[in-house]
């Protein structure tokens, strides 16, 4: 992957913390020295349950460009029930990643041309002593994983810092169990 | 350092009679007090003053008697019809005019 | 200190480091988080201010002008139908002379109802009288709010800060935010010329004769023409001002630049695109892509629109082919209005010297509709071959 600038996409549904997740991925990234990070939610219709969008890019130099992506490279998808109702792979480079949360085997699913990496989520996160539901943290361990973006060190302690009066170790942890399950291949 | 004078750039204005012009010569009618009627007058003391407080033109002064400036008086007969005792009557400026003369 | 944050919360830190003393507003898309983050701010005791809920905008805009009257730092903030509601006393606040700070988070305006973005609200607000500056990021949102005070204070006009709903407003980049300390060097308290006081009591605003007259004092006082005239011309004075704000910034900062307009590659161009807000940095991109093309153009941002830059406006486009105007609004029966303004400064200093640009007027992203780079550079491409259309051109519509 070209590592000077990353465009990720990520579907979840209104209240499931995509947003969040992509601010903590955002702000990792600031850290570790991309320039220019950029994350912006679908605009205007954000309602809890429909299918929401969020767009962050990350760059070594400023962005200027603050229109939606087109061609992601890595797409994570929340809830994999959104397969059904979006067109999660739509733009989505060749040989670009899907991150996903499923409770279902990698082997039941074929996507030709991409990299799909899979681990569930929501039970990982019940495990690591969250509420059901709850799994915008634990899929940042996923897509660190199959993407090898910025560490998980980094991205752990930057999950800690926004959780800090929610619970802060045991949303870490549900990255770092994340991160130790996710299955991730061709 | 910047433009100041704020008053010069805005509608300010102090409040107090002429605020309107020299609006005496306007009346048709002419206020006149009667002082056995007014209130602060019969009590000798400092009451009532609704003429005062009412008066759009701040031409009725907080004295004992209440005086009229009559140079920016314009007569609109509010003091008159606010007056709880009828104390002051609005009189025909012609009146005067012939007192004047005489 | 660099932080995340969207551009709302860019705004209300801005604000927050301004000490305003009162703060109305009404909530509305895409202007509520900014609000929010306020009443926030001042519920946990970290900003010491007066929060007035309000009505309507109309309201909040008469707390404003209260409150600014009686000698407070004021703010308020709205969007779209919000800013055309308060517009009786967005036209009295400049006239009065009160120097407050608005932010307009830039909406589309009904009918039909729409929350998206375009820039048809404050274009609207253009002849009201108020200092209207354009950002197009994130720290140039909470520079320009902290700028906004000092020059408004310094000249006695209301100044609107506009930035880009959703795209800028909800949008999340990393932003220096400024210390406290460098922000009281920068501005200091509000000190007001006049203020509401029962010991110096005065008439403000009251009937307002067309003609001059005597005032109690026996003074000659200003008409109404002379009060409207002296606004005209502080405006135009304003921006000297505004150069000295930049300046005066910029040794604090250490950050800052032109104050009107904002140059990219435009040196070596022969076409220059031209817009307000956010789309001007999204012309960047098409123009680095222009370049590899062979096609020699820059983009020029215009960050002041009123009072308007001619002058700046028109020395960075002399000798240049062509103008391509790029717009969010439209003065609806004839063009977009920056498109206007812009050709009416070029007449003014270039007509006569056999160097005025061909200029042509595009419309984008009206209601929301998103601007794709591609399309927009596209838009760029062609605009630079030759002359398009003598109408306004919509960009990606589907009629």
């Amino acid at each position: 992957m070209n590592k000077e600038f990353i465009a990720i996409r990520w579907h979840g549904r209104g209240g499931q913390g995509a947003i969040t997740a992509a601010k903590i991925v955002a702000g990792a990234a600031f850290v570790s020295g991309y320039a220019g990070v950029v994350m912006a939610p679908t605009f205007g219709t954000e309602r809890r349950g429909a299918p929401v969008m969020t767009s962050l890019k990350i760059s070594k130099t400023k962005i200027y460009d603050l229109s939606p992506i087109e061609t992601p490279d890595i797409v994570v998808v929340l809830d994999h029930l959104l397969l059904k109702e979006a067109d999660v792979t739509h733009g989505l480079k060749p040989g670009g990643i899907i991150v996903l949360n499923t409770p279902m085997a990698h082997e039941s699913y074929h996507f030709q041309d991409y990299r799909l990496a899979t681990a569930d989520i929501t039970a990982i996160s019940v495990e690591a002593g969250l509420p059901h539901g709850m799994v915008n943290t634990g899929i940042i361990g996923s897509l660190e994983k199959a993407a090898n973006l910025l560490g998980i060190d980094l991205l752990v302690s930057g999950i800690e810092a926004e959780f800090r009066t929610r619970k802060p170790e045991k949303n870490s942890l549900a990255a770092k169990i994340a991160y130790e399950r996710t299955v991730a291949g061709g | 350092m910047g433009t100041r004078n704020y008053r010069r750039k805005t509608s300010h204005s102090e409040h107090g009679a002429g605020d309107g012009g020299r609006t005496g010569s306007w009346r048709v009618e002419r206020p006149v007090l009667d002082r056995n009627l007014c209130i602060p007058c019969k009590r000798n003391k400092e009451a009532c003053f609704i003429c005062w407080l009412f008066c759009p033109d701040v031409v009725i002064s907080r004295t004992i008697p209440p005086t009229i400036n009559l140079e920016y008086c314009k007569g609109c007969g509010i003091c008159a019809e606010e007056c709880p005792t009828k104390a002051i009557t609005m009189v025909d400026e012609a009146k005067f005019a012939e007192e004047d003369k005489e | 200190m660099h932080i995340i944050e969207n551009g709302n919360a860019a705004a209300a830190l801005g604000v927050k480091l301004c000490r305003a003393s009162v703060i109305a507003a009404y909530p509305i898309t895409p202007q509520t988080p900014l609000t929010e983050k306020l009443s926030e701010y001042v519920e946990s005791g970290e900003m010491k201010a007066e929060y007035i809920p309000v009505e309507s905008e109309h309201s909040a805009l008469a707390v404003c002008i209260a409150a600014s009257s009686a000698g407070a730092r004021t703010f308020t903030a709205t969007s779209a139908n919000g800013l055309l509601y308060m517009h009786e006393q967005v036209q009295w606040a400049s006239g009065a002379r009160l120097p407050m700070v608005m932010c307009v988070v830039n909406r589309a305006v009904g009918a039909p109802w729409n929350v998206w973005n375009d820039q048809q609200d404050s274009i609207s607000q253009r002849d009201t009288g108020w200092i209207q500056i354009y950002c197009a990021d994130h720290q140039q949102i909470i520079d320009t709010v902290i700028k906004a005070y000092w020059l408004a204070e310094q000249v006695s006009i209301p100044v609107m800060v506009c930035y880009d709903g959703y795209i800028l407003s909800h949008t999340f980049m990393p932003f220096d935010l400024p210390d406290q300390e460098q922000v009281d060097s920068f501005l200091p308290p509000f000190q007001p010329d006049y203020f509401l006081n029962p010991q110096d009591p005065a008439n403000l605003n009251t009937v307002t004769l067309p003609d001059v007259r005597m005032d109690v004092r026996g003074e000659l006082a200003h008409g109404y023409m002379e009060i409207r005239c002296l606004l005209q011309e502080d405006l135009r004075k304003a921006l000297q001002t505004a150069a000295e704000a930049e300046k005066r910034f910029a040794g604090i900062f250490n950050r800052g630049a032109d104050p009107y307009i904002e140059p990219y590659r435009c040196d070596d161009a022969e076409h220059v695109a031209v817009g307000l807000g956010s789309i001007t940095y999204q012309m960047r991109v098409c123009v680095d892509q222009l370049r590899t093309e062979g096609i020699k153009i820059g983009v020029m941002g215009v960050r002041y629109y009123r009072p308007f830059p001619d002058e700046a406006i028109a020395a960075a486009l002399k000798g240049k082919k062509g103008v391509i105007v790029v717009e969010k609004a439209l003065s609806y029966g004839y063009e977009g209005a920056l498109m206007s303004d812009l050709k009416s400064a070029l007449y003014e200093h270039l007509a006569g010297t056999g160097s005025l640009p061909v200029v042509q007027n595009f419309i984008a992203g009206i209601g929301g509709r998103e601007i794709r780079t591609d399309d927009l550079t596209q838009t760029l491409r062609a605009a630079a071959k030759g002359r398009v259309s003598k109408e306004p051109v919509w960009i990606g519509l589907r009629l």
